[in-house]
């Protein structure tokens, strides 16, 4: 008989926490965050873990998420393995700085626990501050659990420090839906972690020894040659996203692929969802495959970039795909962004679903179990019926 | 002739310079319409054009010259027309009006 590998048992923790920790175990040199809520708890743990002496790393009080990334990217220029967190207005105020960050290929990890943007205000979830900053060049993924979270930021340090990849990611999970929400987190020890992604600084790094000029104006003649090379690092990622996640699950016995397809054996309908709703929608599948609906999930997990071919293949021989949207993409054609994306790769693919936009849970407006229900309905009758239009799903009349 | 640029492949990321002191090959002045000549009669080392040129572009050369009305003159003033932008601010200034601005020829 196989000797049972014995794994460690889990300790509670918020997803911001479940962060923290693993920022913590992955032994980051910098640190430069501003706290802007739900994101906040993930800094200040940090905060406390730095003042604890738990982890050796210098910690910038900045004034703004501007400063933040900067701050973080001249540190990761340095050499420095860097970490931030951020929220809505903060990583719209980041804006400028992803784009820095990305161009100069800076493998800096930062969190993301999503809020919507203003105005009007609102502190509550949803994803708009996320699919704003979709363009920026970043790698981007969604995870839908506080365990997941932990295991991505180690995975993201991995993918980032690649010598073909060298591009920062960013993780994005449900603000407090997942950042407030306590869950069991299996916390791994710094050793191993470290084994499993050890530190690879920026091979351009300041060296007086060695000098670099980063950061320059380029030309015309030379700047479209320096974006396509983002371009093809962004190629290879999807595969070698797929390659650090199963030696993960080797390694710490968890694994989750880069696109997930659950319940889809069978299922004549997929539901497009990504972070809590992806969640909640697999507590509810079964209900909704006991009354007839054969619907099954496809859980975004790599988003940038776009995993196309794992998308071909789960919605090939499905007769409807309805995408769930948590932003609005204010007058495009389907105003959900990322249905607006899906609709892009179907006529790419010359795939023969009917596709639907949904949009719902804007500024975290409640949806219960029913309301998933309701929406799995919607995926399973929209196989014979098209929706030209989005549906803003729970708006008021 | 045209100069062949460098590929994506072969370019360093991010459009970071790595050899030092590169700037160096970088010529900055081909892009003038109108060049400075300097007159070396007319002038009389006064030496505004050398200090306004926003650009280093006038050169103080240890080269002595003579002028027709025999007046001996221990340096001369000349143009780097690699890096003259062709601004006019020395002809503009020259208080004895011993630049002129003309034409650059495109061959």
């Amino acid at each position: 008989m196989q000797a049972q590998v014995q794994y460690k048992r889990p300790i509670p923790l918020s997803t911001n926490y479940a962060v923290a920790h693993a920022a913590k175990d992955l032994d980051v040199d910098v640190i430069a965050a501003y706290p802007i809520t739900p994101q906040t708890t993930v800094v200040e743990k940090l905060s406390e873990f730095v003042a604890n002496g738990e982890l050796d790393a210098e910690f910038i009080h900045v004034e703004s998420e501007h400063s933040a990334l900067s701050a973080t990217l001249a540190a990761s220029l340095a050499g420095a393995r860097a970490f931030t967190a951020t929220a809505s207005q903060g990583l719209a105020f980041m804006h400028e700085m992803l784009h820095v960050a990305s161009g100069l290929r800076a493998p800096i990890v930062m969190s993301v626990a999503m809020r919507a943007l203003s105005a009007p205000i609102s502190i509550w979830n949803d994803q708009t501050d996320l699919f704003n900053a979709r363009d920026a060049g970043w790698i981007i993924y969604f995870v839908h659990t506080a365990q997941e979270a932990y295991d991505t930021i180690i995975q993201a340090y991995r993918l980032a420090e690649d010598r073909d990849v060298l591009l920062p990611v960013m993780v994005g999970y449900d603000g407090y839906v997942m950042s407030h929400t306590t869950e069991p987190v299996v916390v791994e020890d710094r050793e191993s972690v470290l084994k499993f992604a050890p530190k690879r600084p920026y091979p351009y790094r300041l060296d007086p020894d060695h000098p670099v000029t980063i950061g320059p104006i380029v030309p015309p003649e030379y700047y479209y040659e320096i974006k396509y090379q983002q371009v093809k690092a962004m190629e290879g990622v999807p595969e070698k996203a797929e390659e650090i996640d199963r030696e993960f699950g080797k390694t710490f016995g968890r694994s989750y692929g880069i696109m997930e397809c659950y319940m889809c054996d069978g299922a004549e309908a997929l539901i497009v969802a990504n972070a809590s709703y992806a969640a909640t929608m697999k507590s509810v599948l079964p209900d909704a495959w006991k009354q007839g609906l054969k619907v099954g999930l496809l859980r975004l997990r790599l988003y940038r970039p776009f995993p196309v071919k794992h998308f071909v293949n789960y919605t090939s021989n499905v007769k409807s795909v309805l995408v769930i949207d948590r932003a609005i993409s204010y007058g495009a054609p389907y105003q959900g962004p990322l249905a607006n994306e899906i609709a892009g790769l179907k006529v790419r693919e010359d795939l023969g679903f009917n596709l639907t936009s949904v949009v719902a849970g804007i500024g975290q407006r409640a949806m219960e179990n029913e309301d998933f229900l309701a929406i799995a309905r919607l995926a399973w009758e929209a196989r014979t019926r098209k929706y030209p239009e989005t549906i803003f799903y729970g708006v008021r009349e | 002739m045209s100069v062949r640029l460098p590929g994506w492949k072969e370019m360093a990321i991010g459009g970071i310079i790595v050899n030092p002191g590169n700037s160096l090959e970088y010529k900055t002045g081909d892009w003038k319409v109108l060049m400075p000549v300097i007159d070396q009669d007319k002038c009389i080392r006064c030496r505004i054009c050398w200090y306004v040129c926003p650009d280093n572009a006038i050169k103080e050369l240890d080269k002595p010259h003579t002028t027709k009305a025999k007046r001996v003159y221990k340096i001369s003033y000349d143009v780097d027309y690699d890096y003259c932008k062709g601004c006019g601010m020395c002809a503009q200034e020259c208080p004895v009006k011993a630049i002129d601005m003309v034409p650059v020829e495109v061959s």
